[in-house]
C-alpha cells in the first residue's frame, strides 16, 4: 500500500483535476459577478477587476509556458517574452485592421501610424491580417516556426545551461530593438493600440471584456490539462531524464535535441496564445514587451510557484502579479526591488517554491513519509550550468 | 548525358531507393569478432590520448580493460560510443556496421550499452521508469508521446530488476538509492535494452566487498549471451572476473 502511495505520488499525484475545477468555477462566479449583480451589490465584480483578473490569467498561462521548458527540461529560457510579444503583435495586428476607417485619419486601408509615416499601402506582412482565422494561425505560426528554427540551432549545436539562456536573452533583445524602429512597420516605440473591436464585437463592452476572461481561462484550463498529460506520457519522462542526465539519456538511444526542440515550440505556441489573449484585454501592444526584464520577471514567477510543478507556475503568476499590482500602487519605484528580493528569497529559502513548501507541509502532517522524498531537485537548476562548460 | 544515366539509375525497377531501404540494423558477427577497432588516433590539443590503437573482441567475450589514469581507456568508450570522433582509424561493430557514422543514439539502438564512471541514472524518476525509458522501442518524439506500457513490457522489467535485485526499491526515486543500488541500476537500465556489448566503467568504484562480489557474479553471468567490456581499476576485481585482459598504456595496446 505504502508503495502503491509512493508510486502515485511520484507520478504527479494529480491535483490538476480540483484545480481545474476550482478555476473554473472561480471563472464563473467573477463572470456571474459582473453580468447579473447589480453595480451596488456586495458580490459585484467590476469590470476593471474582470479584466485584471485575465490579465493575470495571461500571465499564468506564460508562466506555464516557462515552466514546461524549465522545470521539466531544464533549459532556462530568458526570452519567452518574445514569443509572448509576437502572438500579441499577431493578435494586435489584427485588431488593427479592424479599426477601419474609424482611425484618427480615417484611411480605410492603413492603421494610423503608417499614414502618419506617409506610407501609401500595406506592407507585405500586413495582408491577410484582417482575417480572424488567418490572424490566429499567425498567433501560433510565428512564435512556433522562431522557436523550431532557434531551438533546432541550438540544441543541435548542444548548447546548454547558461550559454542557452543568455542566447534567448539576446533573441528577445533584438526583437526588442528591431520592433521599436518604425521602418518595421510595426508601430514604432508605440506599438498597435487604440482597438475599437474583435470579430464585431466591441472591446470596451462588458460582455465582450467577460468573455475575453473566459476564454482565457478556459484555455488555461485545456493547456494545464494537455500539458499535464504530455509530461506524464512515456515523453515526459524522457524530458525529465533529459534534465536530470542528457547525456545518459543520448547514450540510451534518445535523440535528445528532437525532444528539446519538440518541447520548445510547444512552450512557444502557449506563450504565444497567451500573448495573443493578452492584447484585446490590456488594449495596447507595444515594443515594451520584448524587454528582457519581462522574461525574467516570468521565470520569477515560476521559481516562487515551484518549477517543476504546472500548478505551481500558476500560483506563482497569480500571486506574485498579485502583489506587483498592490506593490506599485503603494511604491512604484520600489518594485523591482521587491522582486529581487524575493527571487534572492525563494532561491534561498523555497527551492522548491510555494508547492514545494505545501508539499513539505501535507508530509509533516503524515508521520509515515518522513523519507528524503523531494529534497534532491535543489541541485538540478545548477547541473545545466555546469555542463555548459562543453559547447 | 549523365544526368540521364542519373535518372535511369534512380528509375531503375530492380532496386528500391536507397533512403527507402531498411537501415541494416543486424549485426553480422559470423567471423566471431564483435568489435573490431583498427588503427585509431586521436589526439587532443596535442596530447596523444589514443596512438594507433588496435582490439578485437569476440562475440560473447568477458574483456576487462586495465591500464594506469591516461592511458585512453575512457577514451577508447567516448570513441566506440559515438561521444567522440577519432582523428583516424576504424571502428567496426560486427563485420558491416561502421561505428563512426553513426551518433550516440543510434550506436545505442544498434545495441552497444554504456555505464559510466560515475553512477547516472535519472534522479527524479523512480526505478522503474528509468527502467521503462531503456526499453526497446521506438525512440522518436511521436511514438513516445504515445506509448503505452505493454504487459511484455512490465515482464521485461520485471525480469531486469531480479536479476539487479531491486525488486524492492521498484517504486522508489532513484535518487534515493544509495551508491551500489545506483549502479546495479545503470547496469539493469543497460540490460533492459537488449544489448549485444556493453561497456562497463569502473561499475565496482566505491562499492562494499559484498557488492563487488555480486557484481562480478552478475558481470561473469551476462558473458556469453552478451559481450562485455569492463575498465576497471581494482585487481583484484579484475582477476575475479577476467578471462582475457587486456593492457592500455598511453593510448595504445600493450599486450
Amino acid at each position: 500500500m505504502n508503495q502503491l502511495m509512493r508510486f502515485s505520488r511520484l507520478h504527479g499525484d494529480s491535483k490538476v483535476a480540483p484545480f481545474v475545477a476550482i478555476l473554473v468555477v472561480l471563472t464563473l462566479l467573477a463572470s456571474m459577478g459582473n453580468l447579473l449583480m447589480p453595480e451596488d451589490s456586495a458580490f459585484y465584480v467590476s469590470t476593471y477587476t474582470i479584466t485584471l483578473l485575465g490579465k493575470y490569467l495571461c500571465y499564468a498561462m506564460l508562466a506555464l509556458a516557462v515552466d514546461v521548458i524549465w522545470g521539466y527540461c531544464g533549459i532556462l529560457s530568458l526570452g519567452h517574452g518574445a514569443f509572448f510579444a509576437l502572438g500579441g503583435y499577431a493578435m494586435g495586428m489584427y485588431l488593427m485592421r479592424q479599426i477601419g476607417d474609424r482611425g484618427v485619419y480615417g484611411n480605410p486601408e492603413l492603421p494610423d501610424f503608417m499614414v502618419f509615416l506617409n506610407w501609401t499601402e500595406l506592407p507585405w506582412f500586413w495582408q491577410g491580417m484582417d482575417q480572424f482565422w488567418f490572424a490566429m494561425l499567425m498567433v501560433l505560426l510565428v512564435p512556433g516556426i522562431l522557436a523550431f528554427i532557434f531551438g533546432w540551432l541550438a540544441f543541435r549545436s548542444r548548447v546548454t545551461g547558461v550559454y542557452l539562456s543568455i542566447m534567448t536573452q539576446a533573441l528577445t533583445y533584438a526583437l526588442l530593438l528591431a520592433f521599436f524602429r518604425n521602418e518595421m512597420g510595426f508601430g514604432g516605440n508605440n506599438g498597435l493600440t487604440d482597438f475599437k473591436d474583435i470579430l464585431g464585437f466591441d472591446l470596451q463592452a462588458d460582455t465582450t471584456r467577460v468573455t475575453l476572461f473566459a476564454i482565457t481561462a478556459l484555455l488555461l484550463a485545456v493547456i494545464l490539462v494537455i500539458s499535464h498529460k504530455i509530461l506524464q506520457s512515456r515523453m515526459g519522462k524522457v524530458i525529465v531524464a533529459i534534465r536530470d542526465g542528457e547525456s545518459r539519456a543520448r547514450f540510451i538511444g534518445y535523440r535528445t535535441e528532437r525532444f528539446k526542440v519538440w518541447l520548445f515550440v510547444y512552450s512557444a505556441l502557449i506563450a504565444g496564445i497567451a500573448g495573443a489573449l493578452y492584447v484585446p484585454q490590456v488594449g495596447i501592444i507595444n515594443p515594451g514587451e520584448f524587454s528582457p526584464l519581462n522574461s525574467i520577471e516570468m521565470v520569477i514567477w515560476v521559481a516562487v510557484g515551484g518549477r517543476g510543478t504546472l500548478i505551481g507556475a500558476i500560483v506563482g503568476a497569480l500571486l506574485v502579479n498579485f502583489a506587483k499590482t498592490k506593490f506599485t500602487a503603494i511604491m512604484p519605484d520600489g518594485w523591482l526591488f521587491a522582486l529581487g528580493a524575493l527571487f534572492v528569497f525563494v532561491t534561498l529559502y523555497l527551492p522548491q517554491g510555494l508547492m514545494g513548501l505545501y508539499k513539505k507541509m501535507m508530509d509533516k502532517r503524515r508521520p509515515d513519509n518522513s523519507d528524503s522524498h523531494g529534497s534532491d531537485t535543489e541541485g538540478k537548476n545548477a547541473e545545466p550550468a555546469v555542463k555548459g562548460g562543453n559547447v | 548525358m549523365s544526368a540521364l544515366t542519373d535518372v535511369r539509375e534512380v528509375m531503375r525497377r530492380d532496386q528500391v531507393w536507397s533512403f527507402l531501404k531498411d537501415e541494416q540494423k543486424q549485426v553480422d558477427v559470423s567471423h566471431d569478432v564483435i568489435l573490431y577497432v583498427e588503427g585509431l588516433n586521436l589526439s587532443f590539443d596535442g596530447f596523444k590520448a589514443l596512438n594507433d590503437l588496435n582490439l578485437y573482441v569476440n562475440d560473447g567475450e568477458l574483456r576487462c580493460l586495465i591500464g594506469a589514469n591516461g592511458a585512453g581507456k575512457t577514451t577508447l568508450m567516448d570513441v566506440v560510443t559515438g561521444k567522440t570522433t577519432p582523428d583516424s582509424g576504424s571502428v567496426y561493430f560486427g563485420q558491416s556496421i561502421n561505428l563512426l557514422q553513426h551518433d550516440e543514439a543510434d550506436i545505442a539502438q544498434l545495441g552497444i550499452g554504456r555505464k559510466f564512471q560515475k553512477p547516472t541514472v535519472f534522479e527524479a524518476l523512480s526505478v522503474f521508469d528509468n527502467l521503462e525509458l531503456s526499453l526497446k522501442q521506438q525512440k522518436s518524439v511521436l511514438p513516445m508521446l504515445f506509448a503505452r506500457l505493454t504487459p511484455t513490457e512490465i515482464d521485461r522489467i520485471d525480469e531486469v530488476l531480479n536479476v539487479i535485485g531491486l525488486k524492492e526499491q521498484c517504486f522508489m526515486q532513484a535518487g534515493a538509492l544509495s551508491h551500489g543500488q545506483k549502479q546495479w541500476l545503470e547496469i539493469g537500465v543497460l540490460l533492459v535494452a537488449e544489448p549485444r556489448l556493453l561497456l562497463i566503467d569502473e561499475p565496482v568504484a566505491g562499492m562494499t566487498a559484498q557488492e563487488t562480489e555480486r557484481t562480478a557474479e552478475l558481470l561473469t553471468s551476462l558473458a556469453g549471451e552478451r559481450t562485455v567490456i569492463v575498465v576497471e581499476h581494482d585487481m583484484e576485481f579484475v582477476r575475479s572476473i577476467a578471462r582475457t585482459v587486456t593492457v592500455l598504456h598511453q593510448g595504445s595496446v600493450l599486450s
